[in-house]
């Protein structure tokens, strides 16, 4: 992969994800019944800034979980392909709380499509967002996000890389261009 | 989807002899996660949709066939099961035979237990889809041997550097077989012990000795194994009380061993021959631990062995 440009630095991701979080808050009229969700690996640090954030916001900390969708893809039986099964982890009760589910990019959908049966699978929560730092086009499937940091048109032979403090030691969003694409 | 692949994996899953650490430690890895799909209300997942496996038994079994098809259909999978009581002498040509006819049933893997050892091995020549070994004879129960390691690795940690006794009828025994390689493989130090005409002449991986105190002296865990009674008719061993008098784990016994060490037995066991009255039920005992946690291996192995394999 060649590196193409850096489309956010750190002082816009932290502002995409202040705005991020005061919708949230504006959206569900508040915290009540609010809980975060991140999707492995990027969401999960982007899921524990958006709680974070609310804290800040409103006095009360909203309760976090991890959700790993691999047994839930649906490409596992294509040759070649065995992705790594990580941990799930959601530490309180999903049944009529308004979940935000936190992945770093949208594309597809895919994941975005697992990640809800994965939930479901755990509780029934009384509503489901979506929220991500980057949109970057070329659904495949009728998803969209409630919430997005920034849209970023790009091409297929393209890949969108965020970056976190906490798994990459900055906070960044890169465009990367495939090689031999 | 963002990706993290893990290494590849072997084919099958026959002994441990085409495995190393790296990819046994995964399979011990993902089995942690599925005991947390195991921890749900809804303890199902769609990973292995449209897949088939079929469960082969030639030799009676009851847990690890169950603890198999529940695995294969928490994983979504459909399961088929063969099971039959053939004799000893219908070898060969009439396991291929079964196997063949199986194959023409569009089956994505095998899991086969059978008393002649070696069949496994094949029957992977046979089918050309990923054969599991769910017991062959006396040589080998690879995924017993894992979920025995997992579940001493969830009371122990690391078993670098960590003595396991396995005690009992060593030489009729697949379990000890299977596990003297995968413990040894993960760092342990492998004591075997019984009465010397149930030792065999070596094991690989694992020291041999017919004195019990030897074997459980600072031990970090101790395994008995189950004794075959039919063992007795083939004039193996003397007499069950003498069994008992010199190679029974009791409370007593126990304590040569390090302080709270796990106490583990594949099962089925025969109460107060190989364990002592009411040791099985006591805190030290992961006899339960084990049956739980073997759902979650088998899961992990047909997660490995199929997902990313289909040809």
């Amino acid at each position: 992969m060649k590196f193409k440009s850096r489309l956010l630095g750190d002082d816009e991701v932290r502002r995409a994800l202040t705005r991020i979080a005061h919708e949230v808050v504006e959206k569900n009229k508040g915290t009540e019944g609010l809980c975060f969700v991140g999707i492995h690996t990027r969401g999960i640090s982007l899921a524990k800034r958006l709680v974070d954030l609310v804290e800040k916001f409103e006095g009360k900390q909203a309760p976090m979980g991890i959700l790993d969708i691999t047994l839930y893809r649906d490409d596992l039986s294509e040759i070649g392909l065995q992705p790594r099964v990580r941990e799930t982890r959601i530490p309180f009760d999903l049944n009529g709380k308004a979940v935000v589910l936190v992945d770093d990019v949208l594309y597809t959908g895919r994941t975005a499509r697992a990640a809800l049966d994965a939930l479901i699978d755990l509780g029934r929560p009384s509503r489901i967002y979506l929220a991500v730092l980057v949109d970057r086009g070329h659904r495949e499937l009728p998803i969209r996000a409630d919430f997005v940091g920034k849209n970023l048109p790009t091409s297929k032979s393209e890949v969108v890389k965020v970056k976190t403090l906490e798994d990459d030691g900055e906070d960044a969003v890169e465009l990367w261009e495939l090689e031999g694409a | 989807m963002s990706q993290s692949a893990v290494p590849s994996f072997p084919r099958h899953l026959l002994d441990f002899s085409d495995w190393n650490r790296g990819q046994v430690e995964s399979i011990l890895e993902t089995a942690q996660m599925m005991q947390e799909v195991l921890a749900r209300p809804v303890k199902k997942v769609p990973a292995l949709t449209g897949f088939t496996v079929a469960t082969v038994f030639f030799e009676p079994s009851t847990r690890t066939r169950l603890s198999f098809e529940l695995a294969a259909r928490r994983m979504s999978a459909d399961v088929l099961s063969f099971a039959t009581a053939t004799s000893s002498t219908t070898k060969g040509e009439t396991y291929r035979d079964t196997l063949r006819t199986l194959e023409q049933m569009g089956i994505d893997a095998y899991v086969i237990r059978v008393d002649a050892a070696g069949v496994c091995h094949q029957a992977y020549g046979w089918l050309h889809k990923p054969v599991i070994n769910a017991g062959d004879g006396w040589r080998a129960h690879p995924t017993q041997a894992l979920l025995d390691a997992f579940t001493l690795r969830e009371r122990l940690g690391s078993l670098e550097g960590k003595k396991i006794a396995i005690v009992g009828d060593i030489l009729h025994s697949r379990v000890a077989r299977s596990n003297a390689e995968l413990l040894t493989m993960l760092g342990a130090q492998v004591v075997a012990c019984g009465p010397a005409t149930l030792l065999p002449g070596s094991l690989p991986g694992a020291t041999l000795t017919t004195s019990l105190k030897e074997a459980l002296l600072e031990a970090d865990a101790v395994m008995a194994l189950r004794l075959q009674k039919e063992r007795m008719d083939k004039g193996l061993l003397p007499s069950l009380p003498e069994y008992i008098a010199a190679y029974q784990i009791t409370q007593e016994r126990l304590a040569w061993a390090r302080p709270l060490a796990p106490l583990l037995h594949p099962g089925p066991m025969n109460r107060d021959v190989e364990l002592e009255g009411t040791l099985a039920d006591s805190p030290q005992s992961l006899v339960e631990r084990q049956v739980a946690n073997g759902q979650a291996i088998r899961m992990a192995v047909l997660y490995h062995l199929l997902v990313g394999k289909r040809s």
